[in-house]
């Protein structure tokens, strides 16, 4: 299988001696959906600023398909393609020729470059705003635009920092079929977000970034296998004073007319409704507490924060 | 990349470049068209008719080449570091370091384009120039080259001052407190013959001086200074601040962090 992104020992250091990345490194292949995940300040926008080229590293390599960055740039650029986190194209530039000036930096013919632009519109649903002002556009639509640009020379590798921030959750659905029908073509994607929820729903790999070094990188599946217990919050048709005892489950009262109740992997749900119906509590409806990513995702980045404070603990 | 998709790259920047200025065309044409127009009026008709001759020719006649030099420093410096400024402060710089196109294209289209805006305002005031005086051409491959290397040079030095630029402020800094003073002091209005000995050698010292002087010297055919030694210092001068802005782009300084 083709290597997509191959980062070896990347290591960022900022003028006022903050060391970003700690000499990270990870592999996505080709036709993969993988998901930078980290809290703010990890790490995340240094790696992938420093992969489209917009950040300068300290050390190490970085290719894209195989092309060295350091000396292949211009073979390596045009494999990829970059959706910032915040809006980076000229306000006051039609939408139409914000698409074709991009083209055209990566050397497309203006006449290609009006068949892709006319194409991406209408497929990000741009084509009635292609005349007006990039300015005018939507939040939503700017984003889509930002897409469409990054698109505009067919790279196969697509970079997305936290593509649905801010975006309402219609379009967000909407951004999620688009993307997961450009990877089913194809098309590799790395994105960044802080919807674990998102991360979960689309991604088949994961990297975990915290404190400027990747603390998982793994499958999601492998990665999901490793709770031990989910939680779970019920709706019943009642208000409880006192707390069932469910033989084998973990139950707390939640609040008016809520439980939770703590699952283990190796249980299965039909104990827990069966006591429950006997005890003449109906479920009314029922939700996991949390996004089972997030709970993986909150432990490992709180194991990161101890072992950091013990070792300042140590210096002290 | 292939020489085609370079000359591309170079063209749609070119075009992108022309397009915003051409755009805002009431902030970048016509603001020179009327400034000159009022130099004319006011120098050339109404005062200049009491100083006289200068360098044997009536004072219109001597100022219309140093003022279409004057426009064309102004507007190919500011062109460039309004521009390139403003790229980086929106940062949709980011649109075209993610892209292929090497350093020395980008440089070359931002360049090109502030020399293109210059030139444009040059013709337009030398049009207007022909309402109020006749122009007569002593040495059109003078005109044309020293005109189009001076756009080049204010344009590459614009674009240095947009690389250093953090603020707005910074931008104007530059043009009001050193470039206009050198244009006003750089021959435009006076032969430099006027002044005592020990100021005209240290008005030698300002590079503007040259262009300005050579430029008359196509039309009017009389100089300051030394044509051939012109030329030189201005090549010069381009070499050494192209050099220093590939530098500059290669190092990320000011645009990547």
């Amino acid at each position: 299988m083709t290597t997509a992104l191959s980062i070896k020992d990347l290591r960022k250091v900022y003028a006022n001696g903050f060391e970003a990345l700690k000499g990270i490194s990870f592999e996505v292949q080709e036709g993969d959906f993988f998901a930078l995940l980290g809290p703010n300040g990890a790490g995340k926008s240094t790696t992938l600023g420093i992969v489209s080229s917009l950040v300068n590293k300290t050390s190490g390599q970085v290719e894209v398909f195989g092309y060295n960055l350091d000396n292949q740039a211009d073979r390596a650029k045009c494999e990829l393609g970059v959706v910032p986190q915040e809006f980076n194209f000229n306000m006051f530039e039609k939408v139409e020729d914000i698409l074709i000036t991009q083209a055209g930096f990566y050397g497309i013919p203006a006449a290609e470059a009006k068949k892709r632009s006319d194409f991406y519109l209408r497929k990000l649903g741009l084509w009635d705003k292609r005349e007006e002002p990039s300015r005018s556009l939507s939040g939503g639509m700017k984003r889509r635009l930002m897409i469409a640009r990054a698109l505009i020379h067919e790279p196969r590798l697509l970079i997305l920092d936290e593509p649905t921030a801010g975006v309402d959750i219609e379009l967000r659905r909407s951004m999620w079929e688009f993307l997961q029908e450009l990877n089913a073509s194809g098309t590799t994607i790395i994105l960044t977000t802080h919807y674990l929820e998102e991360a979960e729903s689309l991604c088949r790999h994961i990297g975990i970034i915290d404190g400027g070094v990747i603390v998982k990188n793994s499958s999601m599946r492998d990665l999901l296998q490793q709770l031990n217990t989910e939680t779970f919050i019920l709706d019943i048709n009642r208000s409880l004073t006192e707390c069932p005892v469910l033989e084998g489950y973990a139950v707390s009262i939640q609040g008016d007319n809520t439980l939770r109740v703590d699952v283990a992997k190796s249980q299965g749900m039909n104990g827990l409704f069966s006591q429950l119906s006997e005890q003449g509590i109906e479920v009314t409806s029922m939700r996991n507490k949390s996004n089972r990513l997030e709970e993986l995702f909150v432990s490992l980045v709180d194991k990161t924060l101890d072992a950091k404070q013990q070792g300042s603990d140590k210096d002290e | 990349m292939s020489n085609r998709q370079l000359f591309i790259a170079f063209w749609t920047l070119l075009v992108k470049e022309v397009r915003r200025f051409t755009r805002i065309w009431a902030q970048t044409l016509l603001p020179p068209a009327i400034t000159m127009t009022l130099y004319f009026i006011i120098f050339g008709n109404l005062i200049g008719a009491r100083i006289g001759a200068m360098d044997g020719f009536d004072y219109m006649q001597f100022i219309v080449p140093g003022l279409i030099m004057m426009s064309v420093i102004t507007n190919s410096y500011s062109n460039v570091v309004s521009s390139f400024y403003s790229t980086k402060f929106q940062r949709h710089i980011e649109e075209l370091l993610v892209s292929p196109t090497p350093n020395w294209i980008i440089l070359a289209g931002y360049i090109f384009g502030g020399s293109v805006r210059g030139l444009l305002v040059g013709l337009i005031v030398t049009t207007l120039s022909l309402f109020f005086t006749d122009l007569h051409i002593h040495n059109i491959w003078i005109i044309t080259s020293i005109v189009f290397l001076t756009a080049i040079l204010f344009s590459l030095g614009g674009f240095i001052n947009a690389i250093f630029a953090n603020s707005f402020d910074h931008i104007s800094i530059i043009p009001t407190f050193v470039l206009t003073p050198l244009t006003y002091l750089g021959g435009v209005f006076y032969s430099i013959t006027l002044l005592p000995e020990f100021w005209q050698g240290v008005s030698q010292l300002n590079p503007i001086l040259y262009m300005v002087n050579t430029f008359r010297y196509g039309i009017l055919g009389v100089s300051d200074i030394n044509i051939g030694m012109a030329y030189a210092i201005i090549i010069g001068v381009i070499v050494v601040l192209f050099s220093y802005s590939m530098h500059l782009l290669n190092t990320g300084k000011g645009i990547r962090q």
